[in-house]
């Protein structure tokens, strides 16, 4: 839509950020499982920049507010995933750092 | 002065390219951080700063246009996501990982229809992201849905699920998934709509024959899944940053689904299209009648642990649902004052995903040093006079070691009956989330304390009270404090 990438340079991306993501989870301990999951989740959100691209590629209402309501559900993934995985961890904080 | 004629117009666009890149490390940092104790908190608020620097990078890369459509959407999302994160119960929590998940990956289905619908058609390559963005968007959502719905127990696998037909139904389905994705790659956008109505019932289909015990593993697919949708509406729109977050969620994701897998012994592919742990038989047979159990009160499980030196509490869902860990908390409490060895036993899969129970008895303050993982309290049980299980059933379940055709067979689990004397807190003699029988509950060292955990736990609390159990050591603590 806006200015496309060129076909290799996204397609190196997109390997590049993959190897990346396959490296930077090795041993996790169980207790992190839920959290990692909660907190990666969170981050997926980050689909909300294209709403925001879109909103302002859009010209008709109705692709506006399908932007808007793509938005609604990003932000809803990106800022309720942060603060509950924020919540879990908060709990063991406490005592995992007076060992 | 230079500054007050450099041109800001100009130059503003151009910062996004540092800003963008700042985002990603700190995103690549913030995930690996999140998988180390110490440094996961730290982790995640990095994580955070990350995404709102990179939508700052895009902002500045395209002006404030169409702000009061943004300005609307963000509002509505954050303050729902406020709400709901603020609300939920931490019992909850694995339901709500799967509704934000799902959301995620509707936004990009949504985001994908709509930039189909752009004046200049797509590219090839662009179009068959809005496709790939589509039909994986779709999926992430129903089937988190399905998810969230069986965790929450509103939803049960119907039977014509298990058929080995559904296999061929959704391969219909995926098919034809396939060739409206075609379609709308080949100039016929319209084909996107049956394509996101098809991909929805994928979802459900792939996720509503699977069992509630693997459901951890369904969602943290689904958290790989939302992360390729992302990847896709990246190169929808045209942004490095998209398609590097996008990819990077979407691997580690496979990474830690696989790490769960390995905890629960299954194999992904078991997972995926076993369907139901335990499979049609789980009805009759497995269902079969109990013989040998005793059953004991409160007041005589009091009496054993004011005996014993070493003492390991084995929690599972049953206890989280009761909201008893607050009581277990008490209970304890109690016991380290009469100079008894407390600790607590953690299957890797204890609670409804692996590390939920940490958090729920973290939430009631039990000292992270007593928690001990399976591997480590394993060899200890033959040393411990009391094991308590507080509703817990499938990991606790002997068969896993000893019964070839059990469908536990081969998954690890706490060897409790190796104890003196075993304690099952458990409502009913029913059959586990698995929907198997527990040998456990027939030991001759085993007794049931039917009950709500809470029920039970308080019941114990008075009794060990009445014993005097905890009562001269409390007095001396304090001297020690004073």
């Amino acid at each position: 839509m806006n200015q496309a990438l060129p076909l290799n340079e996204a397609l190196w991306v997109l390997l590049l950020g993959s190897l990346l993501g396959l490296e930077l989870i090795g041993k996790v301990p169980p207790t992190l499982h839920t959290p990692l999951m909660s907190g990666a989740n969170a981050i997926s959100g980050i689909t909300l920049l294209a709403s925001l691209a879109l909103i302002a590629q859009a010209q008709t209402p109705l692709l506006q507010a399908m932007g808007a309501l793509s938005l609604a559900f990003a932000l809803f993934n990106v800022v309720g995933g942060f603060l509950v995985t924020d919540r879990m961890l908060a709990m063991f904080r406490r005592r995992g750092d007076d060992q | 002065m230079s500054f007050s004629e450099m041109n800001f117009s100009a130059w503003l666009p151009l910062a996004h390219a540092p800003i963008d890149l700042l985002a990603v490390l700190l995103l690549a940092l913030g995930i690996k951080g999140l998988g180390k104790v110490r440094s996961a908190r730290s982790a995640n608020r990095l994580a955070a700063v990350a995404m709102a620097l990179a939508v700052l990078g895009l902002l500045l890369q395209q002006g404030l246009g169409g702000w009061p459509w943004w300005l609307a959407g963000s509002l509505l999302g954050s303050l729902l996501g406020v709400l709901v994160a603020q609300r939920v119960a931490m019992t909850s929590m694995p339901q709500v990982v799967a509704l934000f998940n799902g959301c995620g990956g509707m936004a990009s289905l949504l985001v994908a229809l709509a930039a189909a619908a752009l004046p200049d058609p797509p590219k090839l390559l662009v179009a068959l992201s809005i496709g790939v963005s589509v039909l994986v968007g779709g999926i992430t959502f129903s089937g988190s849905l399905v998810a969230m719905a069986k965790l929450e127990d509103w939803l049960q696998t119907p039977a014509w699920m298990l058929q080995p037909a559904r296999h061929w139904l959704n391969g219909l389905t995926a098919v034809s998934c396939l060739g409206l994705g075609w379609l709308a790659c080949v100039g016929h956008p319209w084909a996107l709509l049956p394509l996101a109505g098809l991909s929805l019932l994928l979802g459900v289909g792939l996720t509503l024959p699977i069992g509630g015990a693997d459901m951890p593993v369904v969602i943290s697919l689904l958290n790989s899944y939302s992360g390729v949708a992302a990847a896709a509406a990246g190169f929808v729109v045209g942004s490095e940053l998209l398609i590097v977050a996008g990819a990077m969620v979407g691997a580690a994701g496979l990474i830690l689904t696989q790490v769960m897998c390995r905890a629960m012994n299954r194999s992904l592919t078991s997972v995926l299209f076993g369907g139901a742990l335990g499979g049609g038989n789980v009805g009759s047979s497995d269902q079969g009648e109990y013989s040998n159990v005793t059953s004991c009160s409160p007041e005589e499980c009091a009496m054993t642990l004011e005996q014993a030196q070493r003492v390991v509490f084995v929690p599972g869902y049953g206890l989280a649902v009761a909201q008893a860990q607050h009581s277990l908390r008490e209970v304890a409490q109690l016991l380290e004052r009469h100079g008894v060895e407390v600790r607590y036993a953690i299957h890797p899969v204890a609670g409804r995903m692996p590390g939920h129970m940490n958090v729920l008895l973290a939430e009631a303050d039990v000292p992270y040093d007593q928690l001990v993982e399976m591997e480590s309290i394993n060899p200890d049980f033959p040393r411990t006079d009391v094991v308590i299980v507080l509703g817990a059933n499938d990991v606790v379940n002997p068969q896993a070691r000893t019964d070839p055709s059990s469908p536990l067979y081969g998954m690890p689990v706490l060897h409790v009956e190796e104890a003196t004397t075993v304690f099952v807190v458990k409502r009913s003699l029913g059959a586990g989330y698995a929907g198997i029988r527990n040998s456990l509950f027939e030991c001759p060292n085993t007794s049931m304390i039917f009950g709500d955990a809470k029920q039970v736990l308080n019941g114990l609390l008075q009794e060990l009270r009445e014993l005097g159990v905890g009562k001269a050591p409390a007095a001396k603590d304090l001297a020690k404090v004073g």
